[in-house]
Formats: C-alpha cells, structure tokens, sequence
C-alpha cells in the first residue's frame, strides 16, 4: 500500500507555474529526498502535499484513499473539519524556520497537540514526549523555552513536536537551510536515526551527501518539472546535463 | 469648606470614575475583539459596516459621542428615560468608544503575527479556535500589551468627560467646588487622584508586562 500518491500536480502563483505535471509516490517506511535549485517547485511541493496550499490540477491520495483533487474545469475538492483532521493526523511537517510555539515550553509545544487535539492521555503523552527528547539529545532542556535554545535544539524540538503525534509520514522542508554547518550536522544525525524508526519521510533538502546517504528515492526538480529521479547513487551518478551542472556548482 | 471635606467629595467623585473606568474596560476590551473580527472578515459588508464605526469612533469628540448617546434617544424618537440612564448612557458611549480604539489594537496586533504559526498550528491539528485561542491571543496579549496599557491611561483621563452630562464624577465635584469657593485647589487635588490612578495602573501593567517577559 503506497502512504502518499500525487498524481499529475499542477500549482500556479498568479500567472507563474510552480509545478508543471509531477507525480510522485511514497511508500511505507520509504525515504524519499527532492533536491534541486531554489525556485524549483520543491518546498511547494511539500504545502501541496500537506494541504498547505491548494494544487490547481491532479490528485492527492493518502493511504490509497482520494483526499484532494481538482476538476478539468478548477473546482477544488479539499477535506473539511474532522475529515480533514483525520488526514492531517497521517503526516508531520518539519519546517525551515522551525515555528515552534514560543509561549509554550519545550515540553508544552511536544505535548499541547496530542493532548488537546487528539485528546489522549496527559501522563501518557509527557512520558512519550520525554522519550522523544531523550532520543533527541534534549532531556535537559524539557523545561527551557524556544527563545533559550540554539536554531540546533529548535529545529530538534520540532522534530519530536510533528513526532509526539505519530504521524506516518514526515516532511522535512529544508530543515537545515537556516542552520550553521555545526548545527545542521546534529539535525542530521537526528534525521538519520528516525531511519531506523520505519517511518516514512519525504525531505526537501541541499544537503546532498545527506540526501544520497539516507535515500531510497531521489527527485531532482528544476523550473517545476521533474528533470531526474531514481535511486540515490542513479541519480548522483546520472549523465543528465542539468543535474550535473547544479551538481558541480555544489563542488566549489 | 474644609480641606478634608474636600477631599473626601472628591474620594466620593473618585470612585464613581473607578466605576466608569472599570464598566468600560469590562465591556470594550472583549468587544474589541468582536469588532476586530468584523474588521478583519472576508465579508465585504461586515467589514464596510465596521471600518464605518470605527471611523466614526475615531473621528469625531467622545464628548460629542457622550452628548448624542444621551440626548439621542429623546430626539430621535421622543423616548423619555429613566433617572438610570445618565450612568448607561455614560457606559455606553464609553464603551463603544474604546472597543473602537481596541479593535484597531487587536487588528494590529493579530497582522504581526507570522503566518508559519498558523501553518504549524494547522498541522498539529489546532481547530480554527484552536489555534486562536491557544496559540495566537497569547503572543498578540503580549505584543499589543504597551499600547493597551496607553488607551487605558487615557482612559482614566476620558472619564473626566462625563462632566458633560453632568454626572457626579470626581472632575464635574471639583469644578464644583472650585466654582463655589473660587479656588484652584481642587483642580490641583483632582491631578493628584488622576496622577495616583494612573501610577497604581501603569504600575499594574508593568508587572503583566514583566511576567510575559520569559519568551521573546
């Protein structure tokens, strides 16, 4: 059973399209990375996927079930109220800028969802938080609020935030593009273990070594299309003259 | 008159300020919101209506507001109030008068907020009242906080105005008095009652301040 299928997604900002056709499929436990230039249509990606923003063609399915679509003449079909709360209970986002909380603390911002959203045990949850935070690096920081953390632990906290409520999908939109090289390294590593955790996850990302090391599927997106994809080492080592000019551009 | 007895008049004036003041903030701050709602909806129609009041709020004397609150109903359709509509007419007018300068405050404070809270709001499952209530009221509390804390200085200064219709606050006392005793000494002990309420308050609202102070 395939978690998320897009199929043939187009997205327009005004008069410029973002996403031209593109399909992709995850399955579950599959790591997928899309890489590519800035204003390639990637991080759109990912909003369309999480209904973030709304695609103007194609279809959305999750759990082989049709969530999203849209009509030949543009009607739009989205989930609404507890329908829409079921499909976002499937996927976690993790993004660029973090966005954590900054009135709750650490622990508030891992727990206030499930609790109050997905109305589960209180005891229960702060016991998986601290689990989670433990797995993070983090224990020591449960009381600490976001503005006392480095972009690092931010970006870590969030992590176990999308994970608190057991999502079967997570999707990463550039979770480093806002760190220091240090600091991106400890959010990797943390990306990494989360692997061995089965979960499916679809990464947005210009962190290449990263992105072969840890892929099972690789996207490489450039002006909205699709220009390669397949495994990790196929399309690091593909004769396709645009990846390979982005590629080497990377090298100096 | 003897110094004492004046003051304790004024102490007499001083609380019935206290009560516009504190019937007016009771009112207008969870009104603001509403009005601020309006201002901010999709609904055209909505939103016309309320940028018209607010204008109107804004843009013309509250003590001309206070005048047509009060007169108005008998003018308009001859209604002959009660002795308790002096206070309901003061309340009122006080009332719709601030939720105006509020709404323009909350609106303020609810456009700085950055979208990303929202979007992540969204995907941990926040409802729309949700994500308000829990997420975005408390950072718009503390953001909006210094220009609240202006209004209702002001505020305390304002009731003042309900001298107009001559309703037995402490300023319309002192004047009296002044005027009965040609002395300027009760001007000078009303700035004190206005400068000690104003302390106490800016005092008050320092220590909210502070205590939203642990997150930037």
């Amino acid at each position: 059973m395939s978690l998320l299928e897009m199929n043939h997604i187009r997205k327009s900002f005004g008069s410029l399209e973002v996403i031209k056709d593109i399909s992709l499929k995850v399955d579950e436990g599959e790591i997928l990375s899309i890489i590519g230039p800035s204003g390639s249509g990637k991080s759109t990606m990912l909003r369309c996927a999480t209904m973030l923003e709304k695609i103007d063609a194609g279809e959305i399915r999750y759990m082989d079930e049709r969530i999203a679509w849209a009509d030949p003449d543009g009607t739009k079909h989205y989930p609404k109220g507890a329908e829409l709360k079921k499909v976002c209970s499937y996927f976690g986002l993790v993004f660029q800028s973090f966005n954590l909380f900054p009135h709750f603390s650490v622990m508030k911002n891992i727990t206030d969802a499930p609790i109050h959203n997905q109305k589960r045990n209180k005891e229960e949850v702060c016991e998986e938080a601290r689990k989670l935070l433990a797995k993070m690096g983090l224990s020591d920081k449960a009381d600490a609020y976001p503005c006392q953390l480095s972009g690092g632990q931010q970006q870590r906290v969030a992590i176990a935030r999308a994970l608190a409520l057991n999502p079967k999908i997570l999707f990463f939109d550039e979770p480093t593009s806002a760190l220091d090289p240090e600091l991106t390294g400890e959010v990797l590593k943390v990306i990494k273990s989360l692997a061995d955790l089965h979960i499916a996850m679809v990464i947005v990302t210009h962190e290449m070594n990263f992105a072969r090391e840890i892929s099972d599927h690789v996207m490489f997106m450039d002006k909205g299309v699709v220009v390669v994809e397949g495994s990790a080492e196929e399309v690091f080592t593909t004769d396709n003259a645009r990846m390979k000019a982005f590629f080497g551009k990377l090298q100096h | 008159m003897s110094f004492t007895v004046m003051l304790q008049q004024l102490a007499e004036g001083m609380l019935r300020s206290m009560g516009i003041f504190f019937l007016t903030l009771l009112f207008s701050l969870p009104l603001g919101l509403f009005v601020a709602f309006g201002r901010m909806s999709k609904n055209k129609i909505l939103q016309g209506i309320v940028r018209v009041y607010i204008s109107i709020m804004r843009g013309t004397p509250l003590m001309l507001q206070l005048l047509a609150v009060y007169f108005g109903p008998y003018y308009l359709a001859g209604a002959k109030l009660g002795k308790n509509w002096r206070f309901t007419a003061i309340i009122l007018a006080f009332v719709v008068n601030y939720a105006a300068y509020f709404a323009e405050i909350y609106r303020s404070g609810i456009a700085s907020m950055p979208p990303g809270q929202y979007e992540a709001a969204r995907l941990l499952g926040y409802s729309k009242s949700g994500t308000f209530m829990r997420i975005i009221l408390p950072q718009v509390i503390k953001r909006i906080l210094p220009s609240v804390t202006n209004e209702v200085m002001t505020l305390i200064k304002d009731t003042s105005l309900s001298f107009s219709l001559a309703y037995a606050e402490m300023f319309t006392i002192a004047k009296q008095i002044a005027a009965k005793e040609t002395s300027f000494v009760p001007f000078i002990a009303a700035a004190a009652f206005y400068y000690v309420f104003n302390a106490i308050v800016g005092f008050i609202m320092n220590r909210i301040e502070r205590s939203m102070n642990y997150y930037t």
